[in-house]
């Protein structure tokens, strides 16, 4: 981990109040804070952030609310203040603090923060540049702006998963990975706005679709239905137009499945890999053209998962790759964790969490200066006296006060 | 020299105020001023520039001679028939870009390139690691004749480590992740593999992941008085995105894994995803049901009795669901406060009304393939605008940048197109 003090980070002296909640949205203050912004999670008991408690894939967790691994993983480095929003004098303690702030995030159902008399133009009043985004499902406005949803929903609605998945099987509903791009995309947004803000001195309101996010990530499908009217269907591992093209199993290692990818994509890529099989049957002129091999996958399929059954994957991988065929291993989660190349470039970083003790994270996705995996997620309230006394210059007794009214709380 | 980029016209089915229209057209992208150089193809480089282009930044894409983009090849086409000027991944992805031909083989084409790296923010590419070194055109080169350039190299693998050089297509990119098993590869049928997301999903995620590392660097070069250089691993940008799975297996062996009643149920027209994490969402399940009187059973208000016979569970709710389209599952359950989504296709997508109130697609008129609906920007700026323009037929902007803006002449100019230069 680097120290914070030595090397600020780009967003040094950003400072973010950030209600957001679940996956989607603490992904895109996570990214600020990876890149040196203070982020200030505003959460409460009344109100607990569900990622504290449980998840879609993992079910309910077992230990306390400043126990979960998960909630761990998407809020590191943030700060936690915990305000009872229900509580007109915890909504006006809000307002103080987003005058000292740069940024509002959140993702709550749109309205539910206007009804509180926190919506956008009540806090333009305290702070005239303040640069707030909103993310939701659907988007803020329109028909079905009051509707729900998580990333398997977004994913569905936005045409994601009509193209995900084998072709002969259901769709595959992609993972919490696409609340991450969803929070992914918030960040950039913000970040242009700070750009903005820089140049102008306005700051904005930034209304951000979840849907439309992944949408995006297939944009040349929607561009590709105007020009020729097609639908798009499930490819699997395949691929429309190239050829071999997929996933080929080799030998297990101690009792675990191995697969491999390769990808050809260029005549002497086909060249190559033929050379590297070694397999008569691959020199035939049946296959000397790629429509020829778009035609006969299955058979070029067979051939090469013969000879990838009697190569293990790294062997098989770097074989490949000497000769300049795209190949690479098919990972898992375990697999991952204990790669040679992911080990050189450091990827996983160790954060010493009070509770939970030492914990391996996915670090930074861009190795730049100043970006950092910035220390464990906060406990409940942790920082409520730093941000009550520090920033917004409350007394003990007053906070003592707020704590018995359950304003903080 | 840097024009104002307007708007698009808005598409012609949509009825706005004549104020509101007018107020849209004044509106600039939030990154005007940025000039960006990109020397990339395909997708995520080209998608890391777009993003910024899209906002307004100053986009000069750098297309080798004859070729252009790899992608200029990839389709879809129209009538299928490839066409390097009608591919719809490039145009997707290179919208809002003007494109200037160079060889950077030449010596020529590299001093050309210098001296426009010279005078920009940001330069994106996603040359093998030590390519552009192998040309002179490495950051220390580059960022000493222009100490505040930021540079972001975006390449399957990093800039460091044994797989540095390793080439990859999506496919393994996605697969190198962890994204499409992350539990286990299946070993239950030996002859497929799970199946990865579609399009270039992973190709996108990297270019995202590059612009927000950009545009942080864009801000830290104020606090630092010089830019820097941004290393992204699509591989590390995608694991990035898979944390929290990805994140438990480096600290124990075997997590659990499993979820809730509901997920992708078969509807009479296709499938729908429900989900019901909280009690409230399944309650409001069962109000959309109709209160049917197996889900009115003591055993299923407990959440852990349900999560027990969850097999039973979903078979009640594929009954349910066969008798419904997913539409009228999805307005049905969001009624009722639970989250739900119908598998849509990219024809329905472009029906939505929500995608059309929200102006989410815009027409962009391109030369060749004429007026053509794109995504826009999945964000809505209140003062700012996604202000996307078509994207640049092969070298179409040559005289204006290396005519108009570096001064090369006409004689010059043509020359090197003699010597394949540009």
């Amino acid at each position: 981990m680097t120290d914070a003090s030595s090397n600020p980070g780009p967003l040094s002296g950003i400072r973010v109040a950030d209600f957001t909640w679940a996956w989607a949205g603490p992904q895109g203050s996570l990214l600020l804070a990876m890149l040196g912004a203070e982020v200030i999670k505003i959460e409460s008991h009344a109100r607990l952030d569900h990622s504290r408690v449980h998840t879609l894939t993992a079910g309910s967790l077992t230990g306390g609310i400043d126990e979960s691994p998960v909630f761990n993983d998407l809020n590191l480095g943030k700060q936690s203040l915990t305000l009872n929003l229900k509580k007109s004098s915890a909504r006006d303690l809000v307002k103080k603090l987003v005058g000292h702030c740069d940024i509002v995030l959140q993702n709550m159902r749109p309205g539910v923060l206007d009804r509180m008399g926190l919506g956008y133009e009540d806090l333009q009043k305290v702070r005239p540049d303040l640069i707030m985004l909103s993310s939701s499902a659907v988007g803020a406005t329109g028909p079905e702006r009051t509707y729900t949803g998580y990333a398997p929903t977004f994913a569905c609605l936005s045409g994601m998963v009509d193209i995900s998945g084998h072709p002969d099987e259901p769709p595959i509903a992609l993972s919490g990975s696409v609340d991450l791009r969803v929070g992914t995309a918030s960040a950039f947004a913000v970040l242009a706005a700070l750009i903005h803000r820089k140049r102008t001195g306005e700051g904005q309101n930034i209304d951000l679709s979840s849907t439309e996010v992944m949408s995006s990530m297939m944009g040349e499908a929607f561009v590709g239905y105007g020009l020729n009217g097609r639908v798009p269907e499930r490819t699997g591992n395949r691929h429309v137009t190239q050829a071999p093209h997929g996933c080929y199993r080799c030998p297990d290692d101690a009792g675990d499945p191995q697969w491999i990818t390769i990808a050809v994509s260029t005549e002497p890529e086909w060249d190559a890999l033929k050379k590297v099989i070694g397999d008569d049957e691959l020199e035939r002129a049946d296959y000397s053209t790629l429509k020829s091999r778009l035609d006969h996958q299955d058979t070029l399929d067979e051939v090469i998962g013969r000879w990838t059954a009697k190569s293990p994957n790294t062997e098989a991988v770097n074989a490949l790759q000497a000769a300049g065929v795209s190949a690479a291993i098919v990972h898992s989660g375990k697999s991952l964790a204990s790669d040679p190349h992911l080990a050189e470039r450091g990827i996983y970083e160790t954060v010493e969490h009070p509770l939970i003790g030492s914990v391996k994270v996915v670090g930074p996705p861009w190795k730049m200066d100043g970006a950092r995996i910035p220390g464990p997620a906060p406990l409940i309230g942790q920082h409520n006296e730093h941000v009550l006394t520090e920033i917004l210059g409350l007394t003990g007794p007053e906070i003592e006060s707020l704590v018995a009214d359950e304003v903080v709380y | 020299m840097h024009q104002l980029r307007h708007c698009t016209p808005m598409s012609k089915s949509q009825e706005t105020s004549e104020s509101q229209a007018a107020a849209t057209a004044r509106r600039a992208g939030p990154l005007i001023g940025l000039r960006v150089l990109e020397l990339g193809e395909m997708v995520a480089a080209p998608y890391c520039a777009k993003l910024l282009g899209d906002l307004g930044a100053d986009v000069i894409k750098v297309e080798q001679p004859g070729t252009g983009d790899r992608s200029r090849l990839r389709g879809p086409f129209p009538d299928d028939l490839p066409h390097s000027e009608r591919s719809a991944l490039f145009l997707y992805l290179n919208t809002s870009k003007r494109s200037v031909t160079l060889d950077l083989q030449t010596a020529t084409g590299r001093g050309i390139f210098e001296r426009l790296a010279s005078d920009i923010d940001i330069l994106v590419e996603d040359r093998a690691p030590g390519e552009l070194s192998d040309l002179g055109l490495d950051y220390a080169t580059l960022a000493d004749a222009n100490p505040g350039l930021i540079l972001t190299s975006i390449t399957p693998f990093g800039q460091s480590g044994p797989n540095r050089s390793h080439r990859s297509e999506h496919l393994n990119l996605y697969h190198s992740a962890g994204h499409a098993s992350p539990f286990q590869p299946p070993s239950e049928m030996p002859d497929r593999a799970a199946s990865k997301a579609g399009g270039y999903l992973g190709e996108y995620d990297a270019g995202l992941m590059a612009a927000v590392g950009t545009l942080a660097a864009v801000l830290g070069r104020e606090l630092k008085g010089r830019g820097q250089h941004v290393d992204v691993s699509k591989q590390e940008a995608m694991m990035g995105l898979e944390r929290v799975t990805i994140g438990r297996f480096a600290n124990e062996p075997n997590p659990f894994s499993g979820g809730g009643p509901g997920g992708l149920i078969e509807t009479r027209d296709g499938y729908v995803i429900v989900n019901t994490l909280e009690p409230r969402q399944w309650e409001g399940l069962v109000e959309a049901m109709g209160r049917p009187d197996w889900a009115l059973a003591e055993w299923c208000q407990d959440p852990l009795q349900r999560r027990a016979r969850m097999e039973e569970i979903q078979s009640h709710l594929s009954k349910w669901a066969a008798k419904h389209t997913r539409d009228e599952i999805y307005h049905l359950a969001q009624k009722h406060g639970t989250p739900a989504g119908p598998v849509r296709n990219v024809k329905d997508v472009m029906a939505w009304n929500q995608a059309r109130e929200r102006e989410f697609f815009r027409e962009l008129v391109h030369p060749e393939v004429g007026a053509v609906d794109y995504p826009a920007g999945p964000y809505r700026f209140s003062v700012s605008d996604w202000v996307g323009t078509a994207a640049p037929l092969l070298g179409q902007h040559n005289p204006d940048v290396l005519g108009g803006a570096l001064g090369y002449s006409n004689e010059e100019l043509s020359r090197f197109a003699d010597q394949g230069v540009i």
